[in-house]
């Protein structure tokens, strides 16, 4: 097998180079499809048979928390690289993604309690569900913390890089919880082996906001990744010949 | 690979793995206070404890529900299909309360084992479906019903 994409994602100016021409692309798509799928799940989906529209903040609430479990993962496995073969990129991609994976799951947690008064009856309930994303939403915060208050930069890469791996674990904490123990949280909505126990007209604009807040993410993440690599590669020969050649 | 690399993966992977393995086990010895609620058939063979705060659900059994015309004061018995508890409750119940309905109510029980709730909240599951195709779902089942007892 050839490892070449491999050490070529690892190489900084290879990356600035695919980001610049894929960022705002992705960023604009995701724009497009969120709106498609937000305003097609808010204003003509059909309603719930139970819970009235109050169902439709489903369309904010599940994209959002998907997207803050798999922004962990990316981080773990970023973690991991960076501590097995210490490639430059991935501290960048914990850096870059930490903050915008912490906002989703804030919007999970927010959209969630929103959700919860009026079907469950309450904002906030300490079961297992809930309170292993606030630890995730916690774990976000710890990176974010930990990377910024470290003086030695080195050294707060490393650190990030082991909360990163570590953190982890709570992922299948989170995914497993609601079946594991009795929770106040419904089972996944999404599920990888089946088909989701609701028809087309209510899941296709939940799949078009969760693919558009995937895309409009990543755009921003790039975005981020490639002003950090240019703060970080800033003595390098190519970053020099970039400037030149955007005539700043 | 390099052996240092090679290294480096088996101390991150064994890392991870001993620290999974020792929440999983602590997770496991509190499961009971992980659980969210008790069921009827554990508060049924004495699990649950008396006169503490705790919560119970199940499924709110049809034809159970009485309520006070004069106060908000209601009372119906849940159930898990094996052993049923009575709940008492004085209060504004949520919208998604009704028969058949998954509900978790947070209170003690006294001494007849009767759960005095001070608050009762509705599980839902994550079958969405449009009001129509309840409704066509719901004849069919009752058309089903009223030719199998014909027959």
């Amino acid at each position: 097998m050839s490892w070449t994409w491999f050490h070529k994602l690892g190489s900084p100016k290879w990356f600035f180079q695919f980001a610049s021409r894929w960022a705002l692309a992705s960023f604009w798509s995701g724009v497009v499809l969120l709106l498609v799928g937000v305003i097609w799940g808010l204003g003509f989906a059909p309603e719930d048979y139970q819970q009235g529209n109050s169902f439709r903040i489903i369309y904010i609430h599940v994209p959002a928390a998907i997207l803050a479990q798999s922004c962990y993962l990316g981080l773990g496995i970023a973690g991991f690289v960076f501590l097995v073969w210490q490639m430059k990129m991935a501290p960048v991609f914990i850096k870059s993604v930490a903050p915008l994976g912490a906002l989703a799951a804030v919007i999970a947690l927010l959209s969630g309690a929103i959700w919860g008064k009026p079907t469950w009856g309450t904002w906030w309930v300490w079961d297992a569900r809930l309170t292993s994303v606030l630890v995730l939403f916690l774990l976000y915060m710890g990176v974010i913390a930990i990377q910024n208050s470290l003086e030695d930069k080195v050294l707060a890469d490393k650190a990030v890089a082991v909360i990163s791996v570590v953190g982890l674990i709570n992922l299948p904490i989170i995914k497993y919880s609601v079946e594991w123990w009795n929770t106040l949280h419904q089972p996944a909505t999404f599920k990888l082996t089946e088909a989701p126990a609701m028809p087309i007209e209510m899941w296709l604009p939940l799949l078009i906001s969760s693919l558009g807040l995937y895309l409009f993410i990543a755009g921003l993440a790039m975005l981020r990744m490639k002003t950090e690599v240019l703060n970080r590669e800033r003595r390098s020969g190519w970053v020099k010949d970039e400037v030149l050649k955007s005539g700043v | 690979m390099h052996p240092v690399r090679k290294k480096r993966i088996i101390v991150i992977s064994s890392i991870v793995l001993v620290l999974g393995l020792a929440l999983g086990l602590v997770m496991y010895a509190l499961q009971q206070n992980i659980n969210l609620f008790y069921s009827p058939t554990q508060i049924a063979t004495g699990e649950a404890p008396e006169s503490i705060m705790l919560r119970a659900g199940g499924m709110v059994v049809e034809g159970s529900v009485h309520r006070n015309n004069k106060t908000l004061a209601v009372s119906f018995e849940i159930t898990d299909f094996v052993e049923k508890v009575r709940v008492e409750y004085k209060g504004i119940l949520p919208d998604l309360f009704r028969e058949g309905q998954g509900i978790v109510a947070q209170g003690k029980l006294n001494a007849e084992g009767t759960l005095v709730a001070s608050e009762v909240l509705a599980k839902h599951d994550e079958e969405y479906m449009p009001p129509e195709i309840a409704e066509a779902l719901e004849k069919a089942k009752l058309n089903s019903a009223s030719s199998n007892t014909s027959y």
